[in-house]
């Protein structure tokens, strides 16, 4: 078990490294650099500013320099935020992006999970298709259209909610942007436990446990909700990863301090490092959290063990 | 129904404080809320706190709170003394000396000293600082070579005979130096937190600032926080014991989080819920003139513009302002044909033809269109190139219209992101007609007009006219002002005859205010400080 | 497994697939045929007309102007015919893509496909979404670039499934049949392997395109969509949610035609999936 943690983590070095250094030179070629505004930067300003940040050495001693900084664990300092290393404006933004992230992962689990088996359990009733249809269009509406909705209706014109902010991740500031961000994966979460769902208890162990007469509640919670919860853990890795995207919206739309935006905003800013750390840091992040979902997965179905 | 209520009462409150702040200058009725805490929307995150490396106007909001320079600002604008309390200019215009406040203190109480305006000053524009804003100092003898890296920061033209006597040497009389002295590059730094805290000396922890604030926190992508500086000068004046300047770079959020009652006060507000907030609060939208122009650069180093007047101009001709300015932004900008906003002093070089009806320019449009050589059979095909964002493509959107529905040109539009698009543009290859804007630095023509000088490094345009820059080096060596104005006037008006590029519009401040946040009005730069303003109960 | 007979006697006992799919139909027939029913071309501005006008009848704009005095009946329907442009060409390409490099890899087997499968693992960690705002911006705008660089995220979930089923039908004797009788290895893949991965990839597909049509949406809120004047689904309900308290229209009829076309895609592939009998792989 410990050795094939060991070899899974090991496994993930290659990945990382390929990650770096996609990044890096990508972020090199394209066009434009940290220096460059609308207002032309003093030529003898930039060439002191370009030195302080080692931008006049040839690339590859910069992504040697990178690298081995990385090693150190140093993301090296913001080009745009001037006081602001990488490694603190990561320890500053990812609690928030962990805190929404989380909570929202769980709201889809529990909501998807509930929406779903209820809807398994009424298969051929009319709340079956009315639930499913409800999801289906909470998948097919963009949620920067439900965001702003959700603003405009408990922010602006109810006045129950703030309407944007973090204020230390109170609950009344997390509402909003939890469910707005949770919306498509409760829609995902539900279809498919419903699908996995209707599968299992039509297999021939459920219709034994039935025949001997055991309650509903005692099959569905005992010997069906396992099995059929096993294709919705290895939905989480997409999930995540689609989380990550979905927090770009969000946290635009919310005010939110956390990590999403600088996806976009440091790749504008051709803030070389901010990108360079966000990327490395997410792209850990979404290996460890496949890793533990491997993990789990092997705890839940006995046929998959680690090898 | 609560919600229409609760207006209600909102516009009620708001027409009896404007009642009670007309009759306020004499009588001082109104009563202040108890709690005064301001929130007000700051756009993008700032860079810094340093006042010589922060370079947004987000930063300089924050600053102007946070420093003082010599000289300050009155709400409306005028310089007014800052941290020297007075100053005299020799005969020949090129000695200031300043007097500074014997109360002038540090946030932390040390004695603001004329030593630490040179160890600033100095410090801005040494290259090693990497200000981006070291060229506002330029006027100050020897600056230019300092910033140029040909002579040590030592030899700039400021010295400190004694602790409150400043003097500061120019290379040419220049009249509006005061007024650059407002500016964030001309602040004071604390010398012992930045020997002591080096990089980390901008931090809020070790931040010492000698304006009416001192920063108290920063939550990176949330807000910067600020409380009242008990050891300023003229705290006796001030009303606002904190102010958050919440970082809102998405404009719909922070017009919504306004209409929440969370913030105060908006940086801007998006165009597309103009007419909504034409509508429901009128009262609370403010707009003013401000030092800014937008227009398209043409590029005359390649085909087609270069030595192509006629074109240059029926292109030019064949835009309708006005439509662009109620119909599009709708916010009150003013419709732009020359190039220099209106600044006290400076008649706008307002071109003929600018008062023409549509027709009588689109029929002068199809003309010098013909006579360039274009017709239906063989249509201009042309690429308006702009940078991402909502308002920019809309105006390319309608201009590509315009020419294709009134000459019959051919436009293609082009987004590019930000620093894609402004490297293409000062490359100055595959450019032809390209997004611009310029705001001015400090309230004076000068800082538009050397925008076009062949030797500027953001002169796009590639405009490179020798009768052009010799009117402008006239101009900067003139002592008389109203000599050099007439100067910079002519410049003015032979560069819109060689039409390097098209104006459109001039920029407004607009944005929301609370009706209960007053003490404060619109000014060209938009330069506004928290200290002058008050919160009333609401 | 089935062929195209057996799908289409599969499908039919799924009411609610068959619905979508003739929803489908008729909505890419209108968005096809639509724009000529109207007077008004999609980048035409009248200047001196309302902008922002509610829909009218009599006023000949069906569907109202958008905040540029533009009809929008016609650029709901222009932006129609890019969404779904994009979804089938950027679907086709992660298809084209996916199905080799999984049939491949399936097919070879041993250290081939370990490689080939370890490719698409370290793949699987790369925030893509980043990746192809840096595309974006390191090429401009083109509509091209947008189906390749969608396409390219999305053939890895391809090559997985493809890569699986082929494993499977390796073992089986039509296969092995092939190969005794000394077929080459691509002919194998191209006649045996490929045509019976038909059904995978039909409900791959039908999935697909409705997300790459939400991923296109997602580019366009970044400002990185398809270039004005043309237009999109995802550019039209972005810019239409800015002003939903203005012009409401501006949102409600592109967005309902977005989400309508997902849900009938979602369920159309959900039909297919049941009627084919595959499980979520």
């Amino acid at each position: 078990m410990l050795s094939y943690a060991c070899r899974r983590l090991l496994g993930a070095v290659p990945t990382l490294l390929v990650l770096v250094t996609l990044a890096f030179f990508m972020m090199r070629a394209t066009p434009g650099g940290p220096f460059d505004r609308e207002r032309e930067v003093e030529p003898q300003v930039r060439v002191q500013l370009e030195h302080a940040y080692h931008l006049d050495e040839p690339l590859l001693k910069q992504y040697g320099r990178y690298l081995g900084a990385l090693l150190r664990g140093d993301l090296g300092p913001s080009f745009k935020y001037a006081d602001r290393s990488v490694n603190e404006l990561i320890a500053e933004g990812f609690p928030v992006s962990l805190t929404l992230g989380a909570l929202a992962m769980l709201l889809a689990l529990l909501a998807g999970g509930a929406l779903g088996a209820f809807a398994a359990l009424r298969q051929g009733t009319w709340l079956d298709p009315l639930l499913m249809t409800l999801a289906m269009t909470g998948l097919s509406i963009p949620n920067f259209v439900v965001a702003p909705l959700l603003i405009l209706v408990f922010a602006v014109a109810l006045g129950w909610l703030p309407a944007g902010g973090w204020a230390g991740a109170s609950p009344a500031h997390l509402l909003l942007p939890v469910i707005a961000l949770a919306l498509p994966q409760v829609a995902t979460i539900a279809r498919l436990l419903r699908g996995s769902l209707i599968e299992v208890l039509q297999a021939p162990y459920i219709r034994t446990a039935r025949a001997k007469g055991l309650g509903e509640r005692e099959v569905l919670l005992r010997h069906a909700l396992k099995p059929a919860l096993l294709p919705v853990l290895s939905y989480l890795g997409p999930a995540s990863a689609g989380l990550i995207t979905g927090s770009v919206v969000i946290e635009q739309i919310f005010a939110v301090p956390g990590l999403g935006r600088y996806f976009v905003t440091a790749a504008l800013n051709r803030d070389y490092t901010v990108v360079m750390g966000v990327v490395i840091f997410y792209g850990a992040l979404v290996i460890l959290f496949n890793f533990i979902v491997d993990l789990l997965y092997g705890a839940l179905d006995p046929r998959v063990r680690p090898r | 129904m609560g919600v229409e209520a609760r207006k209600r009462g909102e516009r009620w409150r708001a027409v009896l404080c404007a009642a009670l702040f007309g009759l306020a200058g004499a009588a001082q009725a109104q009563t202040l809320a108890r709690e005064q805490v301001l929130h007000k929307g700051n756009g993008p995150e700032p860079e810094t706190l340093d006042p010589h490396r922060g370079e947004g106007v987000s930063t300089s909001n924050i600053l102007r709170d946070l420093f003082e320079g010599l000289t300050s600002e009155a709400p409306d604008g005028r310089v007014v003394p800052g941290a020297a309390e007075r100053w005299e200019v020799s005969a020949d215009g090129r000695d200031y000396t300043f007097h500074l406040r014997e109360n002038a203190r540090w946030s932390n109480g040390d004695p603001l000293t004329a030593g630490d305006f040179v160890y600033g000053l100095r410090r801005s524009v040494d290259p090693a600082t990497g200000s981006n804003y070291a060229s506002i100092l330029a006027p100050v003898e020897n600056a230019e070579a300092v910033i140029a890296g040909t002579l040590p920061p030592e030899r700039l033209g400021v010295d400190a005979p004694d602790a409150r006597t400043l003097h500061i040497r120019l290379r040419a009389p220049t009249g509006y130096f005061p007024g650059l002295l407002t500016h964030a590059a001309a602040y004071p730094v604390h010398r012992g937190s930045i020997e002591r805290f080096g990089r980390y000396a901008f931090r809020p922890e070790h931040l010492v600032s000698n304006g009416a604030y001192k920063a108290v926190e920063w939550v990176v992508q949330s807000h910067v926080l600020l409380a009242r500086n008990r050891f300023y000068w003229d705290d006796a004046h001030t009303t606002i014991e904190r102010v958050y300047h919440h970082c809102t770079e998405d404009l719909s959020s922070e017009f919504k989080r306004y209409r929440a009652g969370e913030l105060d006060w908006t940086e801007e507000i998006p165009v597309t819920q103009a007419p909504w907030i034409r509508a429901h609060i009128p009262q609370e939208f403010r707009v003013s003139p401000y030092l800014g122009v937008y227009y398209y650069g043409l590029n005359l180093t390649q085909p087609p513009f270069k030595d192509n007047p006629k074109l240059r101009r029926a292109l030019t001709l064949a835009i309708d302002r006005d439509v662009i300015v109620r119909k599009v932004l709708g916010t009150g900008e003013l419709p732009a044909t020359s190039f220099v906003p209106a600044l006290p002093g400076y008649t706008p070089q307002t071109p003929d033809w600018a008062a023409w009806p549509r027709e009588r320019r689109l029929a002068e449009a199809r003309r010098l269109y013909a006579e360039a050589g274009y017709s239906p059979a063989h249509p201009l095909a042309i690429e308006i190139r702009y940078n991402t964002h909502e308002d920019h493509k809309k105006i390319a959107t309608v201009i590509a219209a315009m020419w294709k529905q009134w000459l019959g040109v051919q436009t293609t539009l082009v987004n590019q992101e930000f620093k894609v698009f402004l490297r293409d543009r000062t490359q100055k290859q595959v450019t032809q007609v390209f997004r611009a804007s310029w705001i001015g630095d400090y309230d004076d023509p000068y800082t538009f007009a050397e925008l076009l000088a062949s030797n500027n490094g953001r002169n796009d345009m590639g405009y490179a006219s020798d009768a052009y820059d010799a009117l402008l080096a006239q101009a900067a060596a003139e002592p008389d002002s109203a000599k050099r104005i007439a100067l910079m006037e002519a410049a003015e008006r032979r560069m819109l005859d060689d039409q390097p590029l098209i104006p459109i519009y001039f920029y407004v401040t607009k944005r929301l205010v609370k009706p209960w946040v007053v003490g404060w009005q619109g000014n060209i730069m938009d330069h506004q400080y928290t200290k002058t303003m008050k919160i009333l109960a609401h | 497994m089935t062929g195209r007979n057996g799908l289409w006697t599969a499908l039919r006992g799924h009411r609610a697939a068959l619905a979508a799919l003739a929803l489908l139909t008729l909505l890419v027939l209108l968005v096809i045929a639509g724009p000529w029913l109207s007077p008004w071309s999609a980048d035409f501005i009248d200047f001196d007309g309302a902008w922002g006008a509610a829909p009218s009848l009599a006023g000949g704009h069906w569907f109202g102007t958008d905040s540029l005095g533009r009809d929008l009946f016609v650029r709901t329907l222009q932006g129609g015919r890019i969404s779904l442009l994009v979804g089938l060409a950027a679907t086709a390409v992660s298809l084209l893509i996916g199905v080799s490099w999984g049939a491949v890899a399936g097919y070879c087997g041993g250290r081939v496909d370990a490689l080939m499968m370890r490719t698409v693992d370290v793949l699987y960690a790369l925030p893509f979404m980043f990746f192809m705002i840096l595309l974006m911006v390191l090429f401009g705008r083109h509509l091209v670039l947008i189906f390749v660089a969608v396409g390219a995220v999305n053939w890895l979930d391809m090559a997985r499934i493809v890569r699986g089923q082929t494993l499977a039908l390796r073992q089986r004797e039509f296969v092995a049949a092939a190969v005794a009788s000394g077929a080459d290895g691509g002919a194998i893949i191209r006649e045996h392997i490929v045509p019976n991965l038909l059904g995978v990839v039909l409900v791959y597909v039908t999935l697909t395109i409705p997300q790459v049509i939400l991923v296109e949406s997602f580019l366009s809120f970044l400002g990185l969509g398809v270039q004005e004047p043309a237009t999109s689904w995802g550019a039209l309900v972005n810019d239409g949610a800015r002003e939903m308290e203005t012009t409401p229209w501006a949102l409600l009829f592109p967005a309902s035609f977005l989400a309508l076309t997902l849900f009938c895609f979602n369920l159309l592939g959900d039909g297919l999936r049941d009627a084919l009998d595959l499980r979520r792989p």
